[in-house]
Parts: C-alpha cells; structure tokens; sequence
C-alpha cells in the first residue's frame, strides 16, 4: 500500500508534504502560508513558542482537523481526499493522553487493533511485545485511570506503534514526565527511528530537539522561520562566531589577532576568546600558528549558539 | 485490506460499538435508567384512574422503553468523547466520521433492543397474547435504528458538555412521547394532535406494537413500517453528514 511520493534531490523520499497550509480561526490566522518537505527515515522536530501553530499544524497533517488552504501529502496519500489510506500508515502521540480510562491498557491496545484493521493474534503479540518493552505488562489489566501519567504516555505511545507505522507524529511527548518515562520514551524513539520510522516530534524542549532531530522547523506566528538541522541553524544564525582557546603558555593578543580568519582576540582568564568570520578558517589557523611556535594547545572550543539562543532568536525578532 | 472500503469500515464501526457498550452501557445506572424510567411514567398513567386497556398502555410501555433506551446514552457519547479527548484519538485513526456514527447508533440498537426484551417478556407474563410476531420484531428492529439515528442528531450541535446535550435531548424527546399517541389513543386525538402525531417515528412504533398485541391499528401496517424505515434512512444520513461537519469543532 504505497501512495505517491516525490523524493528530493538526494533521492530520498519525502513522506510529508506540506504546501502553502493555512488555518484560520474567525480574524487570526493560526498557519499561514507553511510549506515543508519530512524526508524518509528522519527525525523531524517542529519548535515554536506557545500559540505559535505548532499543534495546529500537526492536527491539519494527521487529519483531526480540516485545513483552510494549501495541501498536506501523507506517504504520497493527500489527507483530504484519502484521509484513512493516510491515517493506516502513521501513528498519532497527542500531548495529552487520550487513552479511554474506563478501559484496561489491554483493552485499549485491542481496540486500537480493530480500528486499525489487525487480526486478534497480531494485535495480541504486538501488544505483549510493547507493553514489555514499556514496563506496562505487569500492570495490562489494570484500568487506565488508576495509571501515573508517565505510565499513560507510555500507553499511548504502545498505542500508535500498535499497528507499525512507517510514520510517527508526537506532540510534547515527554512534557511533564518523569525522569525514568522520558527516558524510556526517548530510548523507544531512538530504536524506531534506526528502524526506518520517520519521526515528526512537535517541542518545546530544545535538548531533546537537539539531541534527537536530524533537521527543525522553527515555527512562529503561523509563518516557518527557520528549517535546518540544528548544528546549521547555531552556526548560522552568528555571522561572527567566537571560539575559545588556551595555550601551554603566554601568547600576546596581536599575534593572535594578524592569524587570517580572526577578526578579534580577547582575554579571558587564562582563555582566549577569538571572534572570527569563517570558523573553519580560524580554526587551520590557530593550529597552524600552534604548529609552527611550538605551542601545545590545550583546549579549543566552538561557542556555537545553543539551540535555545537560536530558538529566541528565531522566534523573538517580532517582538524585538 | 482496502481500509477505506465499507466492509472493512463497518468492521471498525463493530469496534466502536463493543467500545461503546463496555464503557458507556454496561453501568448500573444507565441500565437502571433504561428499565425504571418508561416503567415509571407507565405506572403514573395505570394508577391515573383513566381506565385505558392493558394492552394500549403495554403497547406505549414498549414503545417508550425502547425510545427512551435508544435515545438514553448516544446523545452524550460525542460530548463525553470530546470532552476525555478520546475523539480526538478516534479522528486520527483510519475510520471515517460515519463509521464512528454508525459504531455508536449500534450500541445503541443493541442496547435498546435489550431493555425492550424485558418488557416484553413483562407483557407476555400479563398474559397479552402475541398475535403478530414478525411485524413485532421487523417494528421494534426498525425503531431501534431510527431512534438511535434521533439519539445521534442529538448529539451534533459541537458542544463538549454533555448536560447541555442532555437538556436538549429532553426538550425533544417528553414531548414526541406525548405527540405519539402513547398516553392518547390516536383515535381519541384532535385534528392538530394527529397532524403532530404523524411526524414522529414513535406514532408508527407504537402503533404497530398495539397490532402486534391485538390485532387493532390506526394506520395501514405496510405504511407504518415504511414511515419508520423512511425516518431512518433520513435520520441516518443526516447524523452521519452533520457529525462529519461538526466533529472537527469538538477538537
């Protein structure tokens, strides 16, 4: 059952395709305009402030609400006209757990076989398989209200791999949980994505963004900002990048500052921080001038933006 | 596996309802509800001194129970749903609106048809004879559905509260019983009465229901039985077009 999908220049194929998505609630347009390519196998997180349109773009994409305007392709199958073609092949991790808490963690997951189509014997073993791996098996027939909500999160997320999906969309996954639960959860994501799931993670959490994402999308007012992976976006968003660095012993800042490539040398401690326009330039050339005085280098480091910095960068410009 | 196609839908439409009956209908108090509510308005109109026949009076006892079973729990099912965000789980599986719609109604059915067994049984043991088995059965299948489609048209204004689905539900549903000829026989009503009377899929029900008993009815069988699957049909559709446009608005 495969849609049609286009691939981009490398040849991989883009299981999300977003154009021109818009969204608007009476006079506020929540998404406006967003356009955006998820390639295959790829882990994918979308940033943005509070009201940004991240949760919003994320129900248009899995269907739960209609769009406005644009087109949203899903593992080739377009969500409007063939929305349960597309929803067969992906899994959907809300933010907050909706899991029917009258029901038993068991009787979830077998509903959520019959809504997907499983046969019983299929749906049973995938269930035991992932309630073991989330630490829920002891506690399977037990109802879903008497659960902690790290336990709830972990059941919802046995609940959209129940049926395999090629494609994996979380809202907040960790948000709120415990340390033992977002561990768990991430370790889970990290083996899925190794297995070929792409992953389309919605957070505010920029480690685990960072930690986890091969590329982001920073959304802000409804309008994507920014889409890169998160080393690009740090190193892109300082034209003048700083890099600091100490010696076995006493240099003077002049020699420091006439190395091509740095624009500046300033002490600090027994550190100096160096400010240069090309990096990779500074970098040759701080080792070369190491190599041809005879000075050890001690530490070098790159003082790249956080991920953080590039967030409310990105996202706090409108209000600047 | 086609899951967009109808069988695999009403599969899923089956899951639904397994849910629905598991979560919803199989509490104390709604079974209470279903039993005791039509038995109540059924003994105040027996003890009123009216001196109505038993059979009229078993005949608007069935058709309230399975009006007022049928129409009990679907109404509150989407505004619960919304509410627990549970449907926003359901939107993002591979079922289509009308499948949910369809799922609920047949919990509904089945739990109508249920509570109605048991009166019945209550008429069999007053000792009302059956006479026309087939047209009992084919009446109460038919009504089942259609006041099971009502109960789901209840549901569609986009509210997440289930007591204001509720109080609608009950400003709809008192006064059909008392349009439908149960507490006046059809043949005791003014012209306006009657006029009320055949827009409410209740009228045919119970109608049938007293044929069924004694042999006596107030409109031909075969139309009474068209009306009530015509109500169905159009009940059906426009719950199922309704809900498809209002759900996004519960999310």
């Amino acid at each position: 059952m495969t849609g049609d999908t286009r691939t981009d220049c490398s040849g991989v194929r883009n299981v999300i395709e977003v154009e021109d998505l818009t969204k608007v609630f009476g006079t506020i347009t929540a998404v406006d305009h967003v356009s955006f390519e998820v390639r295959e196998g790829e882990i994918f997180g979308f940033l943005g402030p509070n009201g940004a349109g991240k949760t919003t773009t994320a129900r248009m994409l899995t269907g739960v609400i209609p769009m406005d305007g644009g087109s949203v392709r899903i593992l080739g199958h377009d969500i409007r006209r063939e929305p349960v073609r597309a929803k067969q092949r992906f899994g959907v991790v809300p933010e907050t757990s909706n899991a029917y808490v009258d029901l038993t963690a068991w009787q979830n997951l077998m509903l959520m076989g019959d809504l997907y189509g499983l046969d019983r014997a299929r749906a049973q073993g995938r269930s035991h398989d992932l309630l073991e791996t989330l630490g829920l098996y002891e506690r399977r027939d037990q109802k879903v209200q008497g659960y902690s909500k790290g336990m709830r999160q972990r059941l919802i997320l046995a609940m959209a791999l129940l049926h395999e999906p090629e494609l994996l969309f979380l809202d907040e996954p960790t948000s709120g949980l415990d340390v033992q639960s977002t561990q768990m959860i991430l370790s889970l994501l990290r083996a899925l994505n190794a297995d070929g799931t792409t992953i389309f993670l919605t957070t505010h959490n920029m480690e685990e963004a960072n930690r986890l994402c091969d590329r982001v999308g920073i959304i802000r007012s409804g309008k994507i900002v920014a889409i890169d992976a998160p080393e690009k976006l740090k190193t892109a968003i300082d034209r003048v990048h700083r890099i600091e660095v100490s010696f076995d012993r006493e240099i003077g800042g002049d020699l420091l500052s006439g190395l091509a490539g740095i624009t500046g040398a300033a002490r600090t401690g027994d550190k100096w921080q160096i400010t240069a326009e090309n990096q990779d330039t500074a970098i040759r050339s701080l080792v070369s001038f190491s190599r041809q005085e005879g000075i050890a280098i001690l530490t070098l480091n790159t003082l790249a933006p956080s991920l953080d910095e590039v967030f409310l960068r990105l996202t706090g410009e409108e209000r600047s | 596996m086609n899951p967009a196609g109808t069988s695999e839908q009403v599969r899923r439409a089956w899951a639904i309802a397994k849910k629905d009956i598991r979560i919803y209908y199989s509490k104390g108090p709604v079974l209470i509800f279903g039993i005791f509510m039509p038995v109540f308005l059924f003994l105040a109109f027996f003890m009123g001194g009216r001196q109505l026949p038993l059979a009229f009076l078993l005949s608007g006892l069935m058709g309230m129970t399975l009006f007022f079973t049928s129409t009990a729990v679907s109404p509150a099912i989407f505004p619960w749903e919304g509410q627990a965000r549970t449907l926003e789980r359901l939107a993002a599986c591979p079922i289509t609106t009308e499948a949910i719609v369809l799922g609920d109604m047949i919990a509904s059915i089945l739990f109508g048809i249920g509570v109605t067994a048991v009166t019945l049984l209550i008429a069999l043991a007053l000792g009302l004879p059956l006479l026309h088995g087939i047209v009992l059965g084919s009446a109460v299948l038919l009504a089942a559905c259609c006041f099971s489609a009502i109960g789901m048209l209840l549901a569609v204004p986009p509210t997440n509260v289930p007591s204001n689905i509720m109080m609608l539900s009950s400003l709809l549903k008192f006064p059909l019983v008392f349009i439908s000829g149960i507490f006046v026989p059809l043949e005791q009503m003014p012209a306006w009465g009657l006029l009320l009377a055949v827009c409410s899929p209740l009228t045919y029900f119970t109608d049938l229901v007293r044929y069924s008993f004694t042999g006596a009815h107030y409109f031909p069988v075969a139309v009474e039985i068209a009306m009530l699957a015509l109500f169905t049909l159009v009940f059906t559709a426009a719950a199922m077009h309704l809900h498809r446009r209002t759900m996004p608005r519960r999310m």
